[in-house]
């Protein structure tokens, strides 16, 4: 199979709106005779189910939580991306257009992240719109701050909560069409497979999570708008309930997976206590813009500072290395999150790590509270220390923060050409789930601009063109594919049921997570992939002996539901695996350390690596194929990125 | 604003007193119930060797896994995002809904928030519009159902003005936004005697009613809102203020009085809006 990204012709700036005329378009009055399927109601699946019910299209809307409010965009802190240019800044398209591109260090498409830099404008009006309380200056109007990566005050914010008010946004407009009728609601319910039919996607069988039945719904087309896998490393960002399932089963039933070894490891979170710990903790990158990151200058003063001895405080001016600032005098500590998050690292295994644990560096806020005081500090970030507070009892306002990098996004995910379809036609990704637009890193306050421009602006109109295509005709659930899918959700539910072994589903988790955490997490080299994936291998046959999955299916059974999960990141994680060995370059996230410039930065191979890696699923226990989209650069000029 | 500051700089010096070092041991007596037409009971679990930096619910996963170890469910509850914005967590703790500290949810809260040797009470919201799903679950869709009523301004994607069109006085964009904070969690329902949800319902009317893109549907909004929440059998507000008190939000109950003006503005003056 050839892979066509179908990406339209003509200048970059044009292609958004010609390929838009080109579409065709759904009668009017025939789209109340199309069902769409939304598969998350997280930013993505919210716009989208939203923005296609008001179209006139029926949706039904599936999510795994109580309610679709509490999908886990819920979580973001910091912002979101809009090239307004409202301070005058000097922001335009095409600047965050370059710094998109730049930022994931050239491996994302120059089209579909122009169209992204394109539609941000409209995501703010439409979010206003809805009421979402956007921070305001005394004048009345929208606040901006600069984000990371980025030299221009671009990122809208809503105090430390910008993901809950955009959703509840976004949650609103879906409301609304709930009780218009046009969108019918699946809270508590897991997709567990797609339905394809002749070679297109036609349906999803679901679990309804509270009686255990296995339900088949059908629709002209499936959006799977489910979210990163970022917990296939056990200990991330994520909600606990984040997982790879929809994505992967999608994949075994022919969606390529795109990149999947690019993972975003966020340079600032709460580092870990202890094994108990489940989850890790974000502290908003935007403390970068007033936090300041250091270490102590030598081992000896770190070691003292571990023990106990002194405080952070005790350490003089001279005796702290602000390393950021001092190896990227240009950006600082606002310098993009990998190579944050890479340095940190780097100073810990040096021996210069804080805390109890040395796993650790400092972010100083010392200096902001000089220059702004206390109260403008509070304000800005008032929330955000005093979770910090909750989490480690100690007090930001007096000591510094300590963070430690932690995984936090998935820049890879489903394969989709320049309409946000997949290699299945009639199967859509948007949002976090789809490898779209990031290349090997994101930018911050880029995520949640990708989620919404997915589903509010793109997928209105490049789906219609699909559907105009296949027409209204109803599909046909009682075709064999229906049933033939849900028997075999079925079957692997018995077999996880039968699994009476003397390992938790947890123990399986974290051993993956360490796994992953220690070979293919910030540092990656041949050797050490080759043995993870042994490993994996290894764990994944014992897991199918010896885990333990109680209960039965026909009951609210979190038993079950976790094993599921954690099967697939197994299967998952050793398909990144497959992902980062082949990729002997560095770029962004991925991080070879075979290949590195003689400062020690990532080094990338344009000749070799200027492509997206697409995987194709060819059955169990077999090696997948791997299928190349070469990444044309027209537009920008390729070079090492540098943020000295 | 103010008042946050000296709650935080006040939690601190008490959390620097009982600061614990060691591991705790404790006994939790935990309500369990298969599912909604079964009765539930308590059952007591020891949950041992208990460090004081996990929290609440990472305490409930180590005596979880003692119990899947054992061959026993483990208890159900509630919890998504651990860190204090999904509204998904829950549980009422030693009569407490979110436990005994302020302004947090269950999720945040950690183990040196409690004493070595404790018995901890662990019970499900209880209202009869939230019925328990099992365990420590319950239902909470009836939330859902208000929203879809009316919580909502109706705009269409795409045709909206430009963002900085409708300039907010700073002063109601941040009221707007202290009202919009809330996480859906339901513990101003579980607080309260009455089982009502009017903080809950009032933060979402009061986020569009202060707002300017809210004016047009204001009165229409709130009309629906209520009538839903009275269709869910929520109870009625007597003003006790325990809502307020265990918010983890901190949503204030002027919210409430705003509502209810809102309320009377639209029966008797403006019904045709309605
Ligand atoms: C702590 C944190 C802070 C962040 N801060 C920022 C920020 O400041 N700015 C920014 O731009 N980005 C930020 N991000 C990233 C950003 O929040 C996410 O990438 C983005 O919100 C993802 O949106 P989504 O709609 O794709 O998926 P999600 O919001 O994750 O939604 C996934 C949906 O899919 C459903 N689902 C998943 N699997 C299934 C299944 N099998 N069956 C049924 N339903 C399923 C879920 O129920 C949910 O509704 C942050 C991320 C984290 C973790
Ligand atoms: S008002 Fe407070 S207690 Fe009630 S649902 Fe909202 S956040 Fe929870
Ligand atoms: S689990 Fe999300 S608020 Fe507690």
């Amino acid at each position: 199979m050839k892979l066509d990204a179908k990406i339209p012709e003509g200048p970059l700036a044009e292609k958004w709106s010609k390929h838009k005329f080109n579409l065709k378009l759904v009668n009017p009055a025939n789209k109340r005779k199309y069902t769409v399927i939304v598969v998350g109601t997280g930013l993505a699946g919210s716009s989208a189910a939203a923005s296609l019910a008001e179209l006139g299209y029926n949706v039904k809307a599936f999510c795994y939580q109580d309610s679709p409010r509490r999908a886990h965009s819920i979580a973001a802190q910091g912002g979101i991306n809009a090239a307004k240019n409202y301070r005058n800044d000097g922001d335009s398209v095409y600047r965050l257009f370059y710094d998109t591109i730049k930022g994931g260090d050239y491996r994302a498409r120059e089209a579909n992240v122009y169209r992204l830099a394109e539609v941000s404008v409209n995501i703010i009006d439409q979010c206003v719109a809805q009421g979402v309380p956007f921070a305001r200056e005394y004048g009345g109007l929208l606040d901006n701050r600069s984000f990371g990566g980025a030299q221009v005050s671009r990122t809208f914010y809503a105090r430390g909560q910008t993901g809950q008010q955009l959703l509840l946004g976004a949650y609103s407009a879906l409301n609304r069409q709930i009780h218009e009728g046009k969108v019918e609601m699946f809270s508590r319910h897991e997709m567990l497979d797609v339905v394809v039919v002749d070679g297109q996607a036609k349906g999803v069988v679901v679990r309804d999570m509270v009686t255990g039945e296995i339900e088949t719904h059908a629709g002209h087309a499936v959006l799977l708008c489910t979210g990163g896998y970022g917990n296939v490393f056990y200990l991330s960002t994520n909600a606990m309930g984040c997982n790879v399932t929809a994505a992967w089963r999608a994949h075994k039933r022919g969606a390529f997976f795109g990149n999947p070894c690019f993972t975003q490891i966020h340079p600032t979170c709460i580092p870990v206590t202890g094994d108990h710990q489940s989850k890790l903790t974000l502290m908003s990158e935007s403390l970068r813009n007033d936090g300041r990151v250091w270490v102590p200058k030598t081992k000896e003063i770190a070691a003292q500072i571990r023990e106990g001895k002194i405080k952070a405080s005790d350490i003089k001016e001279e005796d702290r290395d602000y390393f950021l600032e001092r190896k990227y005098p240009s950006f600082g500590n606002l310098v993009p999150r990998d190579v944050a998050s890479r340095n940190a690292k780097e100073m810990v295994d040096e021996g210069k790590g804080v805390g109890s644990s040395g796993v650790a560096v400092y972010l100083d806020f010392a200096d902001a509270i000089k220059r702004l005081g206390e109260d403008a500090v509070r304000a800005k970030y008032g929330n955000l220390f005093d979770m910090y507070y909750q989490i480690t009892d100690e007090n930001p306002y007096k000591e510094p923060m300590r963070i430690y990098p932690a995984v936090h996004y998935t820049m890879g995910g489903l394969w989709v050409d320049y309409n946000l379809q997949t290699t299945v036609p009639g199967l859509y990704a948007l949002g976090e789930a789809n490898f779209s637009d990031h290349g090997a890193n994101r930018l911050g306050a880029s995520a949640l601009m990708q989620g919404l421009a997915d589903g509010y602006f793109v997928i209105p109109y490049t789906l219609g063109d699909y559907l105009a295509t296949i027409g209204p005709k109803a599909v046909d659930a009682s075709h064999p594919a229906f049933a033939e899918t849900k028997k075999a959700v079925e079957e692997r539910i018995q077999k996880l049921l039968s699994l009476k072994g003397n390992k938790t589903v947890d123990e399986y988790h974290r051993e993956l997570g360490k796994i992953m955490w220690e070979y293919c997490g910030m540092a990656r080299s041949e050797e050490g992939l080759k043995k993870a994936k042994k490993m994996i291998q290894d764990l994944k046959a014992d897991f199918w002996k010896n885990a333990i999955v109680l209960g039965k299916n026909e009951e609210f059974n979190q038993s079950l539901e976790k094993a599921g999960r954690v099967a697939d990141f197994i299967e998952l994680g050793e398909l990144m695996i497959d992902d980062a060995l082949d990729r002997t370059e560095s770029c962004g996230g991925h991080f070879r350390i075979e290949s590195q410039t003689e400062e020690g930065e990532a080094k990338r191979d344009d000749e070799k690596y200027a492509y997206v890696a697409a995987w194709e699923y060819k059955g169990e226990n077999q090696a997948e194929a791997l299928h190349k989209e070469e990444l044309k650069f027209e537009n920008v000029k390729l070079t090492q990125r540098s943020y000295k | 604003m103010l008042s946050h500051i000296q709650t935080v700089n006040s939690k601190l010096t008490t959390a620097n007193c009982i600061h614990m070092s060691g591991n705790m041991n404790l006994t939790l007596k935990v309500w369990r119930q298969p599912n909604n037409d079964t009765k539930g009971s308590f059952v007591n679990y020891p949950a041992q060797n208990i460090s004081p930096d996990m929290s609440f619910l990472e305490m409930l996963d180590v005596v979880n896994e003692d119990l899947v170890k054992k061959g026993e469910d483990p208890i159900h509850f509630d919890h998504d995002c651990r860190e204090g914005i999904c509204g998904m967590c829950s549980l009422h703790i030693n009569g407490r809904p979110h436990g005994p500290k302020q302004a947090i949810t269950t999720c945040q809260l950690h183990m040196r928030s409690f004493k070595d040797d404790q018995t901890i009470t662990i019970e499900p919201w209880r209202a009869t519009a939230f019925p328990v799903i099992k365990d420590l679950a319950v239902d909470r869709s009836a939330f859902d159902r208000i929203q879809r009523a009316g919580g909502f301004i109706s705009v269409n994607t795409g045709g909206v003005p430009d963002a900085n069109a409708i300039a907010i006085p700073k002063p109601v964009a941040d009221e707007a936004f202290n009202s919009a904070t809330c996480i859906g969690c339901g513990a101003c329902v579980a607080a309260c005697k009455n089982a009502s949800a009017m903080l809950f319902v009032s933060a979402k009317v009061s986020q569009m009613a202060l707002l300017p893109q809210g004016q047009p549907e204001r009165y229409k909004r709130v009309q629906a809102m209520v009538a839903q929440m009275d269709e869910e059998g929520f109870g009625s507000c007597t003003n006790t203020g325990a809502c307020e008190a265990e918010c983890p939000k901190e949503i204030k109950i002027t919210n409430i009085a705003r509502m209810n003006r809102d309320f009377f503005t639209a029966k008797f003056f403006k019904q045709e809006e309605a």
